[in-house]
């Protein structure tokens, strides 16, 4: 019987035969049509998958031609961070990572971005993070955004000033949390703008929202109204990235311009950040660690190939830990990693990562 | 796509500045550098027109536009504006 070496969802390496492994791509795509109501995966993309997975070499790529764009979010943390952003602790400048970032890595654009990596923390100290955009937009040459995540949950008690949805929920004050989920939008909706339109004035290339929607519908609803004004008044290009393949009803029944934001999946989630006039949009989707990565990727192909069919902007996949089909685990294996990539190009049909 | 080593960066703009998709992007960047699309990743092919067209190289060759010298080039080239690139009254 002929085994192939893949790794669970966890990251941890098993030994499975290659008919496993075709029943689990089969089995990952068909869990994806389930829940997000997509066309399943073709069986020629199945094959291709089932091509990747058997190749015994360690790292995967595309075809010459097929390469996409990439952009980053968490700023310099993977270098200059700790653990908590799995980053590996070297001191550097941001500034100084950043040019480590386009010249030896080769990166086709960057970000600045604060290592406590959310617009709350960072409003008060906005002067700084200005100066440091300004010092790396006169030295480098790819496109710099400015990035950082809405992270809803800091405008909730203890972290912020608003009552607790998730203390209000269990005692079955439902209005009462919803009106605080109302409350914290627009706070947050505040902090988000003023933050971006100090970064348009210093001459940034583009905003990066990262994790949008980690604490659901409204959380959603607060970028998508900041990333409108934004891209209405500013020359800022706006990149919405999200957290998680569909958007949690916390709220359950905020809406966008007559979309209920309460369970969309991504090829849903897409076609209301485009009419915000948003330019990059980053779909999520999340890795189930008690399945093999085969399972996941194909699962996560699924998904993203038809938001990639229907959308009109580019659509730049998640791929690192616990999304886009990789492992959960701090340090990505990169045999995981590179098939993910490329299956994301050759069929999700991404325009980047 | 490999960033300046290749043509990642304008590639990227193009998406940034135009919401361009992919292919949009690649096509408009290989028409205006007069290359093939797979060209664009091609970093013998770009380490020359790079240095030709003075809008930055991955190597440190002295003299050679970098930063904010190279974007005014990329902004010419690809006929986009670099928000920048403004705080230059060019």
């Amino acid at each position: 019987m002929t085994t192939i070496r893949t790794r669970m969802g966890d990251g941890y390496a098993v030994e499975i035969s290659v008919e496993e492994v075709k029943a689990d791509l089969v089995a990952g795509s068909a869990d994806a049509v389930k829940r997000g109501k997509v066309p399943p995966l073709e069986d020629a993309e199945i094959d291709y998958l089932l091509e990747l997975f058997s190749n015994p070499s360690r790292i995967m790529g595309v075809e010459p031609g097929h390469e996409v764009v990439l952009t980053k979010d968490g700023s310099v943390n993977t270098l200059c961070s700790a653990q908590l952003s799995s980053g590996v602790g070297l001191p550097l400048s941001r500034e100084s990572a950043i040019r480590v970032f386009e010249r030896a890595f080769g990166f086709d654009t960057m970000e600045v971005g604060h290592p406590d990596y959310s617009f709350k923390p960072v409003k008060p100290i906005v002067a700084l993070e200005a100066t440091s955009l300004e010092q790396v937009l006169l030295t480098t040459i790819v496109p710099i955004f400015y990035g950082a995540m809405p992270n809803f949950g800091l405008y909730a008690r203890p972290d912020g000033p608003f009552p607790n949805p998730a203390d209000l929920l269990p005692r079955g004050q439902i209005a009462e949390a919803r009106e605080a989920q109302l409350e914290m939008a627009e706070a947050c909706r505040e902090d988000m703008l003023y933050v971006s339109r100090v970064m348009d004035e210093m001459g940034a290339d583009g905003i990066n929202f990262d994790t949008t929607a980690s604490a659901g519908d409204a959380e959603f609803l607060a970028t998508l109204q900041a990333v409108e004004e934004l891209a209405a008044t500013t020359d800022l290009a706006v990149e919405v990235g999200m957290a998680a393949e569909f958007v949690l009803g916390f709220h359950g029944e905020v809406e966008y311009k007559g979309t209920r934001l309460a369970g969309l999946w991504p090829h849903q989630q897409v076609k209301v950040v485009e009419e915000t006039g948003a330019h990059i949009f980053g779909p999520v989707v999340n890795t189930n660690s008690g399945k093999s990565v085969p399972w996941n990727v194909a699962r996560a192909v699924t998904l993203v190939k038809e938001c990639s069919r229907v959308a009109s902007i580019p659509i730049h996949a998640n791929v690192g830990m616990g999304v886009g089909g990789v492992p959960m685990f701090e340090v990505p294996p990169s045999d995981c990693l590179t098939r993910a990539s490329a299956a994301m190009v050759e069929i999700g049909r991404v325009d980047g990562l | 796509m490999g960033g300046i080593r290749t043509t990642g960066d304008l590639v990227a703009r193009m998406q940034l500045r135009k919401k361009m998709r992919l292919p949009q992007a690649k096509k408009y960047v290989a028409d205006k550098l007069g290359v093939s699309i797979v060209d664009l990743t091609d970093s013998t092919v770009m380490r020359g027109l790079r240095e030709e067209l003075g809008i930055g190289v991955i190597t440190a060759v002295p003299g050679a536009p970098r930063g904010i010298e190279a974007k005014v080039r990329v902004a010419d080239l690809l006929g986009v504006d670099i928000p920048c690139l403004k705080r230059l009254a060019l």
